[in-house]
């Protein structure tokens, strides 16, 4: 039977009947599953049934005010050397990307030496930097100084620390930093360019926002990998959070517990890390992708989904759109 | 529908200089010559077509006349100042970097792939440079952005990001981003290159508009039709030389160099 040729296109009748097929089945993934849950479950048991995990006294620790105080170091470390790192990072890249060679390499001499030598060699180096140099002193270079200091006082274990790990973050940073800028279509600058805009506000308003959603991932990487770092200035005496329970089982011989009570504040505090990352994110895909990235509530509820039946490549629906506009 | 250009300044000023004079404009990248002594002369509010094959050097001349290449040779001049460089003492200056921004802030550029800034809105898209580059405060800068963003017909789209903008939406807002400067030329390299077919002539139907309300314009551009009918002076250009240049007419339909009848016979 032949059907007459029109020039409409074909009616359309309303939703087709909807397919009604028999899934595959998985049964690697309810095998896989098991495994799984069993290890699980003797994990669980043996930390339950494991005296010597002694959960007492980590309770006991947990909320201690040595405990807290080194914690609080920890965070002001990984805030303070992370600032230095970011600020200092991005002065390198804009000057390893500058057309003066001299600016340029100078940058390059820098990310060669503070990434080519361990960070607890500088730590150790700037602990003992009055050794190098007893006096400190601001003033005319090769003239009269105006404020001059001992090293030793000026240079705790804390600033060594500070100085230490954010020279060192700076470094890593530059060239997280100068991806970012390198990432960034070369029309932009011409468009700015074209509209009178100078360098430094192209770079300002136009470079570094774009640069921005490259950037974020690594930096928050280098953050929580800084809160862990900072736990290498325990070496130089600063009571961190670490140093903090070192000094406490030094004293009560609770080896176990106290590192889990650091472990457990490290896990803590990478976690609130992860989540704000997160949010930073979702924050510069402004106009970058057309529908902003899930949260993390709205990710999990579409993995219970994608496991139970399998539809992993529908996008799953969005209905919050705050951000926009 | 009000002219786009009302109340600017670009028609009237001192009758006599021509917008853009090129006296035998000479650019090399390395080793190519890609300009080889360009001649040409845009009077005020005069509305300029080029056309060519591509490589024969037209977007590097628009790229020229912005200060965004800098010229190896001969005089290129805009508004009867030089391009990139001060005479001084019958020397000639190199322009620092502030001034030559200032230049360029001037001169309103439309790129073939509209680069507008991804993570601004069209609306801020319009209000960046003259809040940051002229020092406009934020309302009025917005006000004059809404009118002209109104005029490409974009007003439903002040707060819609680039990416969820059609290519002909996205041209048309960079066409407003570079008016909101008030600029006295207008250059276009190939604005409707990038566009699917049936978007060119939202992006034209605009263009055509700027030209009837006396912007002088500068357009790279392979559709003919619009050369023929928007366009006081059509340019032919080829292997970094002006070939042939007449009313887009006269030269389109009676083209007297044989390389102009070769390319016309191709593309018409």
């Amino acid at each position: 039977m032949t059907t007459p040729r029109t020039t409409e296109a074909p009616e359309w009748t309303g939703r087709p009947e909807e397919i009604k097929a028999v899934p595959v089945r998985h049964p690697g993934r309810w095998v896989a599953a098991v495994i799984v849950l069993v290890l699980v479950a003797m994990f669980v048991h043996s930390i339950v049934t494991n005296p010597r995990f002694e959960w007492g006294v980590i309770g006991d620790y947990f909320l201690s005010r040595r405990v807290l105080e080194g914690l609080e170091i920890t965070i002001l470390l990984t805030v303070v050397c992370m600032a230095i790192g970011i600020v200092l990072g991005v002065i390198l890249a804009v000057m390893r990307l500058s057309a003066n060679p001299l600016l340029s390499s100078a940058s390059w001499v820098y990310i060669w030496f503070f990434r080519g030598t361990p960070v607890l060699v500088q730590l150790l180096l700037w602990y003992n930097v009055a050794a190098l140099y007893p006096q400190l002193s601001l003033g005319v270079p090769f003239g009269p100084s105006f404020v001059h200091g001992n090293a030793n006082s000026l240079i705790t274990a804390l600033t060594a620390a500070i100085l230490g790990l954010g020279l060192n973050e700076g470094a890593y940073m530059a060239e997280i930093v100068r991806a970012g800028i390198l990432s960034v279509e070369h029309g932009q600058v011409e468009a700015a360019q074209a509209l009178g805009m100078t360098r430094a506000l192209t770079m300002r308003r136009i470079i570094l926002p774009q640069a921005m959603r490259v950037i974020i991932p690594p930096t928050g990487n280098e953050t929580i990998s800084m809160l862990k770092t900072s736990s290498l200035a325990s070496v130089i005496t600063v009571t961190d959070l670490l140093f903090a329970v070192q000094l406490i089982y030094s004293v009560n011989f609770k080896t176990i517990p106290l590192l889990i009570v650091a472990s457990l504040w490290y896990l803590i505090a990478t976690s609130v890390l992860t989540v704000v990352q997160y949010y930073i994110e979702r924050r510069y895909a402004r106009g970058a992708a057309r529908e902003l990235p899930q949260t993390p509530w709205q990710r999990i509820r579409r993995g219970l989904f994608t496991f139970h039946d399998g539809t992993a490549s529908l996008p799953a629906q969005m209905p919050h759109r705050e951000g926009y506009g | 529908m009000s002219t786009l250009a009302e109340g600017q300044p670009n028609v009237q000023g001192e009758g006599g200089t021509p917008m853009v004079l090129a006296e035998s404009v000479c650019k090399n990248f390395g080793r190519l010559a890609v300009l080889r002594g360009i001649d040409l002369e845009v009077a005020r509010g005069e509305v300029m077509c080029i056309v060519g094959p591509s490589g024969g050097g037209k977007s590097t001349l628009l790229r020229c006349i912005n200060h965004l290449e800098k010229i190896d040779g001969g005089r290129l001049s805009v508004d009867g100042e030089l391009v990139g460089y001060r005479q001084q003492g019958g020397k000639l200056h190199e322009l620092r970097d502030r001034e030559v921004c200032a230049k360029r802030a001037q001169i309103g550029m439309v790129f073939q792939r509209f680069n507008l800034f991804p993570h601004m809105t069209a609306l801020d898209n319009v209000i960046e440079a003259p809040i940051h580059v002229m020092g406009v405060p934020r309302a009025a800068a917005s006000e004059l952005a809404v009118e002209l963003l109104e005029r490409v017909g974009l007003k439903d789209k002040l707060h819609t990001y680039p990416n969820q903008l059609s290519g002909g939406q996205q041209q048309r807002v960079a066409i407003a981003r570079a008016l909101a400067m008030m600029p006295k030329l207008m250059l276009f390299d190939e604005p409707t290159s990038a566009l699917d077919p049936e978007l060119v002539g939202e992006v034209l139907d605009v263009m055509r508009d700027l030209a009837r309300s006396g912007m002088t314009m500068v357009v790279v551009t392979h559709e003919m039709g619009f050369a023929r009918e928007a366009g006081d002076t059509l340019v032919f250009l080829d292997q970094g030389v002006v070939v042939e240049t007449g009313p887009p007419p006269d030269v389109l339909s009676n083209p007297q160099h044989q390389r102009t009848q070769a390319f016309l016979s191709k593309v018409l």
